[in-house]
């Protein structure tokens, strides 16, 4: 026997291993995108309205934020960890940027402090995580009640922008790609949509073209080989935690901007809105494998299923059991994904 | 010589008290007693209520309002020591504390409103429980989503409203069993307390207690010995789920009200701390159903502490959220290394040193 | 070698575990352009004294010097920066990602727009042919390839990172003849490029084959530094087991023949007992009394058939019948309620309930087939915790202590009593005696023959075939996941019989 002998049946093997496994781990992705596409046939169908121009602005425009939280999530969930801090993120930086806005101080000092304020929430998760081997999960929590809990310290009330803010352009009518007579039916994106590009660009990158995109990958695989490889996964943990609790607080923002006021209970729920988008995009729970493109999607998903839940007559307080239910629906399907992954 | 080990015998029996959890929960609820009573020089007074026929006094309050934590915490404690979690705790008393309401005001016996309300329980600890241990699915995922949708299933009973059973006269069992007094202490307290004992003569006189451990120790050697863990961790959510309907009821029933949004609000937090104050590992294993119940009435004396202090009730999440994360960086192993560590490095110092010379 | 200056000076390193100490003051040099092995006992502190230098554990005592610096490695990243790589037994790499990125990770080649997976993966495949294993996709999931070349990519890794010093760790155990020679290969073309290998393996013949220096070790202690040719075998075992060859051989009691009786049924027989990637379809039958050893390589099957046998796994295809009645096993569970125990090769993983006591440990399989809601009597569970700890020779005495602070072999101990406490008619030991030291392993020994003498079958599961010589009736030789040979163990029969069984196979394959 020689070596070439023993990598020819290796590669072999390799092959026909290589198409399965690889097609098995895209089938929840494949019917996120099959899902998709029926709902907006479905909403056209049923209720012509979802192949409009303004619709698909609307949908964008409206939920950049959480494409946003959907990036943001990515980051924990591929290492097998959670944030859970995020919505609470978004209230507490919220709650700050209205007072600071209505002091009239600058708008760029404003979000700087909100994105600083969030800096040093994801920094607490990941010393928590880190120094003292608490469980992301518990971590966050506890971060999310602290941030949540500051938030209504400061205020209980619903907080308005002041006109003239040099903050609600974010939100404003952005880039007009196609002007239709009726405003209505516009292509337009906000400025809150190209900061969602630019995330989403920037997620991408860090997670596919940098080093510690990939040490995040090797963590999900398996954290002690990452260390054994001399990976350096205690600062990528760091990274991790910062990344999200920083991109939560622009989410806030482009959210407030969007909205024009806030409260210490908006994000309430959030974090499952981003699980769900992230879940629903292919990214493996357990982590190691899974992209930002299919965060995504699974934001688009979570975003269409208002309007058409809506429209269908549900009631309000029952989408959250839909919601519920896809996350569900799709760890089930991961799960058997991965049962069928290692039988092979 | 004699002397000198009875003086380390001596010496031991206060090291075991000093490293008892236990211990230390008591003196923690003493010095929040002592507090209060700084502040409030009125917080120790007990009185006889002749119209409810029961003891009153603000410390009384306090074990009114910590029955609901004693049934979580205990539930909570089984599941963190099979090195799970359960989330959905707080959902899970809204939608027991609204199907009560509902069933109620649409003119349900109280008493089939109530096993009623504790099936709902039942039901929801057995979803988690099934998904958990046939399926495999991770504890704070599956429960997660749970605590989502339980809050959508409460909402749903009641249309979105708060249904209030105040008026309704068929009710007042219910009432009882959250305002009324059993020898002059409060009813549910004392029901709590039967149902804590009740689960941990089970746990212990029987061997349910030692093979929960032992799935939360080492799953795959406990099924190993011939251990079901999939059993295990089924019956842990169902009695999670079961504790926190009664929990729910206790809530709701003191105003015969249910809030859909605020009943049951952060009590997943409240249950872990009160299971984490009690020395149970949020990693799993051993477990202390008397801890976790000090713990339990630890926190409802935090929150009075709170009130009678006179800070903002906006600020009790952030206030516990601080605690939770004491207490977790206390148990650290970092923390409890340190002086170990300390010692190595002065160690390798000094050879590395000698070495040198 | 040659006579140059060692690249690593490793001196007085101690290491102290909560009660333990691993290592007691050890010396090590190793010298570019040599293999260095590390010798000892399973126990000895070999695998304590690579994480010593890997970084993974801290010293407490005690220098490192690499290329003539003092080093402090807080890590493995640390130890990597200096130059030294390792390759582990269970091969340390990720499997959720391509070969060539596990060969790449932290070494990425990065362009202006990031990382430049072109000219990453050309890299990867460069470094993989010299490795001789230019056939590979370096895109290709690392899952995809077997164990083996698993092992051989983690080295094409190593150097990656410039590697000074390259640890192996084991590598050998689950390879066969001719992976180890193709490993030899590269182990010797990586040598001659100056690197300083040091290597750790428990095959006398592969140390003399391919090392040029000993480092012995006993018990955590330095026992000597030597030269591989100048050392006799019997002065190489005699170091490391602290005993001469002579007293060796009277340690092990040894199996008197067993008598079959006529028409006499076997406790257990299966037919095409099977699961798919574990163990091909088996046939397989014990008596009582019976010792019936299990022969074979690491990943052979020997593990994956006794467990199988107990349920531990669910058989995919065979027939199981227990004292002539068809049965289905399909779960520790119902296993041990039908009187079959199995005792697990993963002591730590799948044996001890560590935050439990001895006798928690001990009575706990007894409680399960008894179901939750019945326990154990006090007065009964006293008396098998008591008859047990003494039979047994457990120490320390004390059944109140956690199991996790008991040694190697008084766990397996106590994990022994654990199933003799369910009173089985089959008992199947896993590598009863790996890890623990002399004298608890001639207990543990003494023990299943003088079970098998009161009419117990047993299933001996061992790597030392030393010991399967010995000890068992009839021999089971397994490879490749399949049962190649059934062997009656007579006086002809000897540790080579089975070697040339399992070699021979190879080549008619």
């Amino acid at each position: 026997m020689s070596v070439s002998s023993s990598t020819k049946s290796v590669r072999k093997n390799t092959s026909r291993r290589k198409g399965l496994s690889i097609n098995a781990q895209m089938i929840p992705t494949l019917a996120a995108v099959v899902i998709f596409i029926v709902m907006l046939i479905m909403g056209q169908a049923l209720f012509g309205n979802y192949f409009k121009l303004g619709f698909v602005s609307n949908l964008f425009n409206d939920h950049a934020y959480l494409i946003i939280l959907a990036v943001a999530m990515t980051f924990p969930i591929l290492t097998g960890g959670i944030d859970l801090s995020v919505g609470a993120i978004v209230a507490i930086t919220a709650i700050v940027g209205m007072k600071m806005l209505a002091v009239g101080l600058n708008p760029w000092l404003v979000m700087l402090t909100m994105i600083l304020i969030g800096a040093a929430f994801g920094l607490l998760a990941g010393v928590l995580i880190e120094e003292f081997n608490m469980q992301p999960f518990i971590a966050t929590l506890a971060t999310q009640f602290l941030a949540r809990g500051i938030a209504s310290i400061i205020s209980t009330d619903s907080l308005t922008m002041p006109k003239d803010n040099g903050f609600s352009w974010i939100g404003g009518r952005g880039l007009i790609i196609i002007d239709n007579p009726k405003i209505s039916n516009d292509l337009n994106f906000n400025a809150g949509v190209l900061i969602a590009l630019a995330v989403v660009i920037f997620g991408y990158f860090m997670l596919h073209k940098t080093r510690t995109g990939r040490t995040i990958y090797a963590i999900g695989g398996s954290r002690s080989s990452a260390e054994l490889m001399g990976l350096p996964a205690k600062r990528t943990q760091y990274i991790i935690y910062l990344t999200s609790a920083v991109l939560a607080s622009i989410a806030s923002i482009v959210y407030t901007a969007n909205i024009g006021s806030a409260k210490n209970t908006v994000g309430v729920g959030w974090e499952l809105d981003a699980i769900a988008s992230v879940v629903i995009g292919g990214t493996i729970i357990t982590g190691g494998f899974g992209y930002v493109l299919g965060s995504v999607l699974g934001a688009l998903v979570r975003s269409t299923l208002e309007p058409l839940t809506t429209d269908f007559g549900v009631p309000a307080e029952a989408v959250t059991i839909v919601v519920g239910l896809m996350i569900l629906v799709f760890v089930v399907l991961q799960r058997a994904v991965s049962a069928l992954n290692k039988q092979e | 010589m004699a002397s000198e080990r009875k003086a380390q015998s001596s010496n031991s029996v206060v090291k075991r008290l000093l490293s008892n959890n236990l211990t230390w929960s008591v003196v923690a609820l003493i010095v929040l007693v002592i507090i209060c009573t700084i502040f409030d020089h009125g917080f120790l007074r007990l009185e006889w209520n002749t119209n409810t026929g029961g003891l009153a006094g603000p410390l009384i309050t306090v074990l009114q309002e910590s029955a609901r934590y004693l049934m979580i915490a205990t539930g909570m404690t089984l599941v963190i020591s099979t090195a799970g979690i359960d989330l959905s705790v707080g959902s899970v008393m809204a939608v027991a504390g609204a199907a009560s309401m509902q069933l109620l005001v649409s003119g349900t016996n109280v008493w089939v409103a109530i096993l009623l309300s504790l099936l709902i329980g039942l039901v929801v600890g057995c979803i988690n429980g099934a998904l958990i241990s046939l399926l495999g699915l991770q504890p704070f995922i599956t429960t997660l989503i749970m605590m989502l949708a339980g809050r959508g299933v409460a909402k749903v009973i009641t249309s979105g409203q708060n249904t209030d059973a105040s008026q309704i006269a068929g009710g007042a069992p219910l009432r009882w069993i959250a305002n009324g007094f059993i020898l002059g202490i409060p009813a549910n307290f004392v029901i709590a307390l039967i149902i804590v004992i009740l689960v941990g003569l089970v746990a212990r006189k029987t061997a349910m207690g030692m093979m929960i451990e032992s799935v939360g120790i080492n799953q795959e050697a406990s099924r190993m010995t011939g251990i079901k863990p999939r059993n295990i961790l089924f019956l842990v959510y169902a009695i999670s789920g079961v504790l926190a309907a009664i929990a729910g009821l206790f809530a709701t029933a003191s105003v015969m009200r249910v809030d859909v949004v605020k009943t049951g609000q952060d009590m997943e937090m409240y249950a872990i701390l009160a299971v984490v104050i009690g020395g149970t590992s949020l990693l799993g294993g051993k477990f202390s159903l008397s801890g976790s119940a000090l713990g339990a009435v630890i926190i409802a004396m935090i929150r009075k502490t709170i009130i009678t202090l006179g800070i903002d009730s906006a600020a009790t999440p952030a206030f516990f959220a601080v605690v939770v994360i004491l207490i977790c960086v206390m148990q650290a192993p970092k923390i409890h290394n340190l002086s170990a560590e300390l010692k190595r490095r002065r160690a390798v110092e000094n050879s590395r040193k000698a070495v040198a010379a | 070698m040659t006579a140059t200056e060692p690249i690593v000076v490793m001196k007085g390193i101690t290491i102290e575990f909560p009660g333990v100490k691993a290592l007691d003051g050890v010396d090590l040099r190793l010298f570019p352009g040599e293999v260095h092995a590390l010798m000892g006992e399973n126990g000895a502190g070999k695998s304590t004294m690579i994480k010593a230098l890997t970084g993974v554990y801290k010293i407490n005592a005690g220098s490192i010097t690499v290329a003539g610096k003092p080093v402090t490695f807080s890590g493995t990243a640390d130890a990597q920066q200096a130059g030294v790589a390792t390759v582990y037994q269970e091969v340390n790499l990720c499997t959720n990602l391509s070969i060539g990125e596990n060969v790449m990770l932290g070494h990425e080649i990065r362009g202006p727009f990031g990382i430049d997976w072109r000219k990453t993966h050309k890299e990867a495949q460069k470094h993989l042919s010299s490795m001789g294993l230019s056939d590979l996709d370096p895109r290709a999931p690392l899952s995809s390839i077997s164990i083996a070349m698993q092992q051989l990519v983690a080295i094409a890794r190593a150097m990656v990172i410039d590697a000074k010093v390259l640890i192996l760790d084991e590598p050998t155990s689950s390879l066969d003849a001719n992976e180890v020679q193709e490993l030899f290969a590269i182990m010797r073309k990586v040598r001659d490029s100056g690197v300083a290998i040091l290597f750790v393996s428990h095959f006398l013949d592969q140390i003399y084959e391919i090392t040029d220096r000993l480092t012995i070790l006993r018990n955590g202690q330095f026992i000597k530094e030597v030269m591989t040719k100048e050392t006799p075998r019997a002065e190489l075992i005699g170091m490391m087991i602290g005993k001469s060859a002579e007293e060796l051989s009277q340690i092990g009691a040894k199996k008197s023949r067993r008598v079959s009786k006529e028409g006499e049924k076997p406790i257990v027989q299966v037919k095409g007992l099977g699961h798919k990637g574990k163990i091909q379809p088996t046939d397989e039958q014990i008596y009582a009394g019976e010792v019936v050893g299990f022969a074979g390589l690491l990943g052979s099957g020997r593990t994956e058939l006794g467990r199988l046998l107990f349920g531990a796994d669910k058989p995919e295809t065979g027939e199981y019948e227990l004292n002539g009645k068809k049965i289905a096993i399909n779960d520790p569970h119902t296993a041990l309620k039908n009187r079959i125990a199995y005792s697990t090769e993963n002591r730590r993983d799948e044996g001890i309930i560590g935050d439990l006591t001895v006798r928690q440990n001990i009575l706990i399989a007894l409680q399960a087939t008894r179901g939750m809601f019945r326990p154990i009597a006090k007065k009964e569970a006293d008396a098998i915790v008591d008859k047990y700890m003494k039979e047994l020779n457990v120490r320390p005495a004390d059944p109140d202590k956690l199991i996790k602070n008991l040694s190697g072999g008084n766990q397996q101990k106590v994990l022994l009593a654990r199933w003799l406490a369910t009173n089985p008619e089959l008992l199947i030991l896993d590598e009863p005696t790996r890890g623990i030291d002399i004298g608890a392993k001639a207990e543990i020994q003494q023990a299943v023959l003088d079970l098998a003498q009161q009419g117990m079958g047993v299933v001996f599961i061992s790597s030392e075939l030393e010991e399967v010589v010995r000890l068992s009736d009839n021999i089971t030789v397994l490879k490749d996941h399949k049962k190649i040979a059934d062997i009656v163990n007579d006086e002809t029969v000897s540790q080579e019989t089975i070697v040339d069984t399992i070699a021979r196979s190879g080549k008619e394959a």
